[in-house]
């Protein structure tokens, strides 16, 4: 068999030329030419990714060096790919959703202006690249380049109506979020090269970070983790660095798709999955991780009962299941996090754009408010929103039932505190989800005449992205189904095995009995299950129209976050370089610039008076200072 | 005879010379104090000449000529920047009808 | 005080005073008249060593040639007393002063010089005879000589392309 392994650099190489022809020539395709190259390249990825999982699956992993990227005496930094269950798993997931979300933009965006259009898959196609280098670099530098790339990517793609200042402004946010945690992954990469002299993760000759770990004092381990997960944090959108994640949503619907819910922000539950056995020796950061992780799960999901718009609701819905897969990591539940990822991953797609189909049928109307009974106008969006919002909502057999339930499980073994925690959030997020779909597709229609006239199904390009993420969502769990329903049948877990085998050795191995499992299960769905029925109840027939008061007021006003990071961090930081501006940069140091230039144009209008022209002067200076020539060759000279 | 009378005669003619370039404005007392200048030299160069001979007559009868062609030379030289240097006032009468040097301030600009 | 020195004060008197009255005459003229007195001193000196070539040849081309030049030029602009541009006072005292300094800095430097104390030859040595100099400068300094011929001939041609009127 042909070991396709030596195609992986074709992988990100595809969508970075479709990017440089796409934007290049963008003023010179046509649509469908855009929509060829964009889509194409990213198809072609998906198809070798699939190859490549075949040869992963068949236990044919391993890294590929390419060439040098930094060499500096004994320290180089390869370029090299490694191709494992992990990244295998990430390639599929990435290039997967990212195709189905390209053919959806060709629907979507179809309103834009060429040159525009062309831009925007650029930009779409060098985000899927800067994610495959993320995924597939075999060390933590070509990870960083990987994760700058899609940090710039998802800049551009917030800002893509750049026109509009709020929206660029919603971009900066974003970028600089991203840059505080940046500055923490970047300080671990140090930390890492000062103690061990290496990057990669771990080498054939076993010199990696990952091989070297017992070199590490617990010290050095907890502080790089605290710092990588600081990376997380601002890439993965939780505590202190979520804010920007709902800001986000200011940029295209299937933008928010692919890089605010299924790919990009899951970078840092890869890069902490990646280096599980750093955090399985440093049991501080975990407790640290699970605590952020559910507390940023609880925070979002609170904020998202009171959301009015269908994106912010599914943003924060978002961060709250970001949050989740914290949890999952902070307990050692590393299978049950990267499970979680990849059924988000396709239900968070699937409902992001079920909303853009909603809001491209809408007229770009985002406000659930002026929704309502779209399920007869809107039959397939319905049905596979719905499908969707029971997925995330955890009721089986849906894939979010498995992934979640796998991660509650691990909490509870680790503290059921955590596990009461989680299942309260989840049950939030059952009933901000049903309160979505019944404000939208339940009851009677609240919007203006005209855009009820123009209601109509959304083209297929549109509908069979929706259609295949349902089939997805619906299924894809059963990859993973939990030992005491079936044995043996967590595929999920026997194939990233290998991945977290380390790990495994060093945890502590906790098993809960049936009983105990069952009963939590039963526990979780029942409550969700109620929330959902309670929700549709209540919404479906009358919607929350009313201005919220009291604590649904701090709700929806999201528990005035932003406001405190205003007044704590933005507002001194203007004023000290109000303050820097005007004394340190006006008052010192253009003074001493213009002082400067002022006292040599002084001395210049002085000394000009020299140069009278006239011989005569010219003749005694030239005498004097034979004189002083004199003087000091014959008398001062000793 | 020592040479320091002459050296100091020498000087003496040389400074007188220079005092008169920098207190005078017409053109030619200065050109006139620069020829003073370069006699001051001549003469100095003459005493040295004497001086090597007398130093040296006994091992070559001709010691120290050399500095009495230089002189000659100098002549040479200083007839030659005369005529040029005079032509040039000359010129400079044509165009502003006077010798004073400080209508030569062009260098200014 | 032998004869020798004495002319030799005397000559020395004479070019200094010479000297001096050809910077402070007010008439470019008597300037002029002063300094064909010093040059006329100076020879006096060339002959006391016994340079009597350089003693003629001073006499003739400057006392001569050059000096009568300066007069032409003199007298065909007319200069005398009263056309003679003035000299801020200050600016001749600084004048004076600085030469005067000049003056006073090289004999002081003369202090330590190597030559000190060396004898001059004067009223003999055969050196500077014509014969002597003309065997040197048409033998050993043929090629300078010579060459400055060349420099007359360019002198004398800048020297009419200059005094050209017009262009």
């Amino acid at each position: 068999m042909k070991n396709y392994l030596q195609l992986v650099w074709l992988v990100p190489v595809l969508p970075l030329i479709g990017f440089l022809i796409n934007g290049l020539f963008r003023r010179q395709l046509s649509k469908s030419l855009v929509n060829i190259i964009g889509c194409g390249t990213v198809l072609a990825s998906f198809v070798i990714s699939i190859l490549i999982f075949i040869d992963v699956k068949n236990g044919n992993t391993g890294v590929i060096n390419y060439f040098d990227f930094i060499k500096v005496k004994d320290f180089r930094i390869p370029f090299a790919f490694q191709a494992d269950q992990l990244s295998a798993l990430w390639l599929l997931v990435v290039t997967g959703v990212g195709f189905l979300i390209h053919l959806y933009s060709t629907a979507y965006m179809h309103g834009e202006e060429g040159q525009h259009y062309a831009r925007y898959f650029a930009y779409l196609n060098l985000f899927v690249f800067s994610m495959l280098v993320l995924i597939l670099g075999a060390n933590y530098v070509i990870m960083f380049i990987g994760w700058e790339g899609v940090g710039l990517c998802s800049y551009l793609l917030i800002g893509y109506w750049f026109k509009n200042n709020e929206y660029g402004n919603a971009a900066k946010k974003a970028f600089i979020m991203n840059r505080i945690g940046d500055f923490g992954f970047l300080l671990a990469i140090f930390w890492m090269i000062l103690k061990l002299g290496t990057v990669s993760y771990s080498t054939p000759d076993h010199q990696g970070v990952l091989d070297l770990f017992s070199k590490l004092s617990t010290f050095d381990i907890t502080g790089i983790t605290l710092l990588l997960f600081l990376g997380a944090t601002g890439k993965s959108a939780q505590i202190p660095l979520y804010t920007w994640l709902p800001d986000a949503m200011a940029g295209p619907t299937p933008v928010s798709a692919l890089i605010h819910a299924a790919t990009m922000v899951t970078a840092g539950i890869y890069m902490i999955a990646r280096s599980n056995i750093l955090y399985t020796l440093a049991p501080v950061t975990q407790t640290v991780i699970a605590v952020i992780g559910l507390a940023t799960a609880l925070l979002a999901a609170s904020i998202a009962l009171k959301q009015n718009d269908i994106k912010k609701v599914l943003a924060y819905s978002t961060v709250s299941q970001l949050g989740y897969m914290f949890l999952g990591l902070g307990v050692g539940a590393y299978t049950g996090a990267v499970f979680h990822v990849m059924t988000h991953a396709f239900f968070k797609a699937l409902l992001f754009l079920g909303a853009g189909s909603v809001i491209h049928a809408m007229h770009h109307e985002q406000d659930i408010r002026n929704m309502g009974g779209l399920k007869k106008k809107l039959p397939i969006t319905h049905i596979t929103f719905l499908i969707g919002c029971i997925a995330i909502a955890g009721i089986p057999p849906f894939s979010g039932f498995f992934s979640k339930d796998e991660i509650l499980a691990a909490a509870f073994a680790n503290n059921p505190i955590f596990w009461v925690l989680g299942v309260i959030g989840a049950v939030m997020t059952a009933f901000y989800m049903f309160r979505l779909y019944a404000s939208t597709f339940l009851g009677s229609f609240r919007g203006t005449e005209e855009q009820k006239h123009h209601l109509h199904e959304s083209p297929f390009a549109i509908t069979f992205p929706l259609i295949v993420l349902a089939i997805l969502a619906a299924v894809a769990g059963f990859v993973g189904i939990p030992e005491v329903l079936m044995p043996n049948a967590h595929s999920l877990e026997h194939f990233l095995a290998p991945i977290f085998a380390e790990s495994a050795k060093h945890a502590h191995a906790h098993h809960l009995d049936h009983t105990t499992e069952y009963g939590l299960m039963a526990a979780s769905v029942g409550l969700a299950a109620i929330a959902i029925i309670y929700a549709i109840y209540r919404f479906s027939r009358k919607p929350d129209l009313a201005e919220p008061t009291g604590f649904g007021k701090v709700l929806a006003d999201k528990w005035y976050v932003d406001e405190a990071y205003n007044a704590i961090v933005v507002r001194p930081l203007n004023w000290l370089g109000k303050f820097l501006n005007k004394w340190v940069e006006r008052g010192l140091i253009d003074a001493l610039v213009n002082g400067a230039g002022r006292s040599v144009q002084y001395l210049s209008r002085q000394v000009r008076l020299v140069q009278s022209g006239q011989v005569g002067s010219y003749i005694l200076l030239m005498v004097l200072s034979i004189l002083v020539f004199f003087v000091i060759q014959f008398f001062l000279k000793k | 005879m020592k040479i320091e009378y002459y050296i100091v005669l020498s000087l003496a003619l040389f400074c007188i010379g220079i005092a008169g370039v920098l207190t005078r404005r017409n053109a030619i007392v200065i050109f006139m104090c620069i020829e003073l200048m370069l006699n001051a030299v001549n003469l100095l160069l003459v005493a040295f000449s004497k001086m090597h001979h007398l130093a040296g007559a006994a091992a070559n009868p001709m010691a120290g000529i050399d500095g009495q062609l230089f002189v000659f030379f100098i002549m040479v030289v200083a007839a030659a920047e005369v005529s040029v240097g005079l032509a040039i006032i000359v010129m400079m009468y044509r165009n502003v009808h006077s010798v004073d040097v400080n209508f030569l301030n062009r260098l200014k600009h | 005080m032998s004869v020798t020195v004495f002319l030799f004060y005397f000559l020395s008197v004479l070019a200094l005073g010479s000297a001096i009255m050809v910077v402070i005459s007010r008439n470019p003229v008597y300037s002029v008249l002063w300094l064909i007195s010093t040059f006329f001193a100076i020879s006096g000196h060339y002959i006391l060593m016994n340079a009597q070539f350089i003693g003629i040849v001073n006499l003739i081309v400057y006392a001569g040639a050059i000096m009568v030049l300066f007069l032409f030029v003199i007298m065909l602009m007319n200069l005398n007393a009263e056309s003679e541009p003035k000299k801020n006072k200050w600016l001749k005292l600084a004048g004076v002063v600085s030469g005067g300094c000049l003056l006073l800095v090289m004999v002081a430097a003369l202090k330590s010089a190597e030559v000190k104390g060396e004898l001059v030859q004067v009223k003999e040595g055969e050196i500077g005879l014509i014969e002597n100099l003309g065997k040197a400068l048409f033998t050993d300094f043929v090629v300078p000589f010579e060459i400055s011929s060349i420099l007359f001939l360019s002198a004398m041609v800048g020297a009419v392309v200059i005094g050209k009127k017009g262009d």
